[in-house]
């Protein structure tokens, strides 16, 4: 509410990690206030689930240093494991058991005792809605089912900091604002969320903080509505009947982003009459086949940011 | 103590129950284990059993005296058969998101592990008996009294796990559930390069060597041995040494596979080329 809150949940600092020949992590430093979420943004490759999986203990950095809840992630990974809870990118339940032995699973790996294992599993079936389903084994589950149910035990032990590593991707539109939904009530209990996600939008629904991930480096860090002021508002998307009329325009609209495949010209701008107008001056005499008009997407963010557009898909 | 070793054994229990779950589940890799000795058993003993017999060189050489020589074999072949399940069953496994949970969980280290061997070590258990229990059916007769069979099962309890860590370690090792199964298909070709099924002497030289002095030859002298009364000698000695060197090395190789390849799964599943 008020006032400076105590130490950060989650500290890293010159977190840097290579994987054979690639470079996936090239000095990150993140501090994550208690209470809060924050979110990681960035193409698929940019590193986002090398950065989990460092500061939830599954693998060491290269160098740096890892502080969650105050405890050196790299000295005391166990210390570490009793205060978070992670929920992958692929979905972690076991096929074979039934959503309500993967909760018991969870429940016996806690330690708890058998009553309270079983009230908990009950009431997470219910929190999470997935009481009807609950006999049946996870294999016939669908993706927003898998998923709660991820979210379900991940909750089992209850964390004080939870990972989220692109909770909702592949989902229907239903079933990530039902995992939001579960965010948000998570976050008024008190817990931290660190996430990772390539919408904006998500970022942007959930998070106190963002943090924009390209090529392994943090290349901007605010609230959402900073780096929104960051961002000119979305694109201008011009498409051309050659290769000729396309360098044209590439030449009068400086800062443009060109697709030589596509015939396609991408110029950041606002979707106003004014800047509009403007922008077909400025391509007088050049034949445009068709234009359209974009809102603001991760795309925008990185064009306007990295001066490029990055093409999702790449592995890490 | 830590925590992590206060609950070594609940954490150890709670992964067996998960294994018993999954064999209850998913039964075939268990019928297969189980069944297959059991077939192979009726196969060499009436198929090849009476020429098989004739030519083991006593004086009543038979299918009957087959039957007593190949017993043994086929009660380590179901050994071998458990261990391509636990290393299909390992590799299935760690190629499953739910490792990499149980890898952020406060769970003691090697637990995991521990409830694959342990449950594989039940149904080896099954499978034995059921072997066992044909062969007795079908006319086999061990010499042995009470201590010869218990020191019998105590031999396959050491071979048991002693092979059974060996492929956990496997499984870990192999890039997919295909190769897993195969991994572990040498296990059994070994037992057929050894004194299970004939006797080495029949074999010729350089080939008779090697069976003779493969860790598993000692093992199923020493079995035959207890249960028919033949000669141990110095292969009591030499199968305790086997199991125990199998068994530490197999465990201290999955162990560290186990620590060092966290990411495995996560790799396998983002990788588009590689």
């Amino acid at each position: 509410m008020s006032a400076t809150r105590s130490a950060p949940a989650l500290k890293a600092i010159g977190l840097r990690k290579s994987f054979a020949n690639t470079v996936a992590l090239d000095g990150i430093d993140l501090a994550v206030e208690a209470g809060s979420v924050f979110a990681l943004l960035g193409p698929n490759g940019a590193g986002k689930t090398t950065t989990v999986q460092i500061l939830s203990t599954l693998i060491r950095a290269d160098a740096g240093e890892v502080l969650v809840a105050g405890h050196d992630a790299a000295r005391e990974p166990d210390a570490v494991r009793q205060v978070i809870g992670v929920t992958g990118q692929s979905v972690a339940v076991d096929n074979l058991l039934t959503g309500e032995e993967n909760l018991t699973l969870m429940a016996d790996l806690n330690h708890l005792g058998r009553a309270e294992g079983r009230r908990r599993t009950s009431d997470l079936l219910e929190r999470l809605d997935l009481v009807e389903e609950s006999r049946r084994p996870a294999a016939t589950y669908s993706g927003g089912l898998r998923r709660r149910l991820d979210l379900a035990m991940t909750l089992m032990g209850d964390p004080e900091i939870i990972f989220l590593d692109e909770p909702t991707t592949g989902l229907d539109p239903r079933s990530r604002r039902a995992v939001w939904r579960i965010v948000r009530d998570l976050v008024a209990g008190g817990v931290t969320i660190f996430l990772t996600t390539h919408y904006l939008e998500e970022a942007d629904h959930l998070a106190d903080r963002v943090a924009l991930l390209d090529h392994g480096r943090l290349i901007a860090e605010g609230t959402p509505d900073e780096l929104k002021r960051r961002i000119p508002g979305g694109h201008i998307r011009f498409e051309f009947a050659d290769a000729q009329a396309l360098d044209a325009a590439a030449r009068a609209l400086p800062g443009s982003s060109k697709d030589e495949d596509a015939l396609t010209l991408r110029v950041p701008s606002g979707a106003g009459i004014g800047s509009l107008r403007a922008l077909l001056d400025r391509l007088e005499g050049i034949p445009v086949e068709r234009f359209s008009i974009h809102t603001p997407d991760l795309d925008d963010v990185f064009l306007a940011l990295t001066g490029h557009v990055e093409r999702g898909g790449e592995p890490l | 103590m830590t925590r992590t070793h206060t609950f070594a054994l609940r954490d150890s229990a709670t992964m067996l129950r998960r294994n018993l779950k999954h064999m209850v589940r998913y039964p075939s890799v268990s019928l297969l284990v189980v069944g297959i000795p059991v077939i192979l058993l009726l196969l060499f003993v009436y198929v090849f059993g009476g020429t098989m017999g004739a030519g083991l060189g006593t004086a009543s050489g038979g299918r009957a005296e087959y039957l007593s020589y190949v017993t043994p074999g086929i009660i380590l072949l179901a050994v071998a058969g458990v261990a391509q399940g636990t290393a299909i069953s390992v590799s299935m496994d760690m190629a499953e998101g739910i490792i990499a949970r149980f890898r952020t969980m406060g769970i003691s280290r090697g637990a995991v592990l521990t409830g694959h061997v342990l449950g594989y070590t039940l149904q080896t258990i099954l499978g034995l008996a059921a072997v066992i229990g044909v062969a007795l059916a079908i006319g086999f007769r061990p010499s042995a009294g009470p201590v010869e069979w218990i020191a019998a099962i105590g031999v396959l309890s050491m071979v048991t796990l002693a092979v059974t860590w060996l492929s956990v370690a496997l499984g870990l090792k192999a890039k997919s559930v295909e190769s897993a199964s195969n991994i572990a298909m040498p296990l059994m070709l070994l037992l057929f390069l050894g004194s299970g099924f004939v006797p080495t002497d029949s074999m010729p030289g350089a080939m008779r060597s090697f069976a003779e002095y493969q860790p598993f030859t000692p093992v199923i002298e020493t079995l035959r041995g207890l249960l028919m009364g033949t000669a141990i000698g110095h292969d009591g000695v030499l199968a305790v040494g086997w199991c125990a060197l199998i068994g530490l090395a197999g465990y201290r190789w999955a162990m560290r596979l186990y620590d060092r390849d966290p990411t495995r799964q996560v790799r396998l599943l983002s990788a588009g080329r590689a």
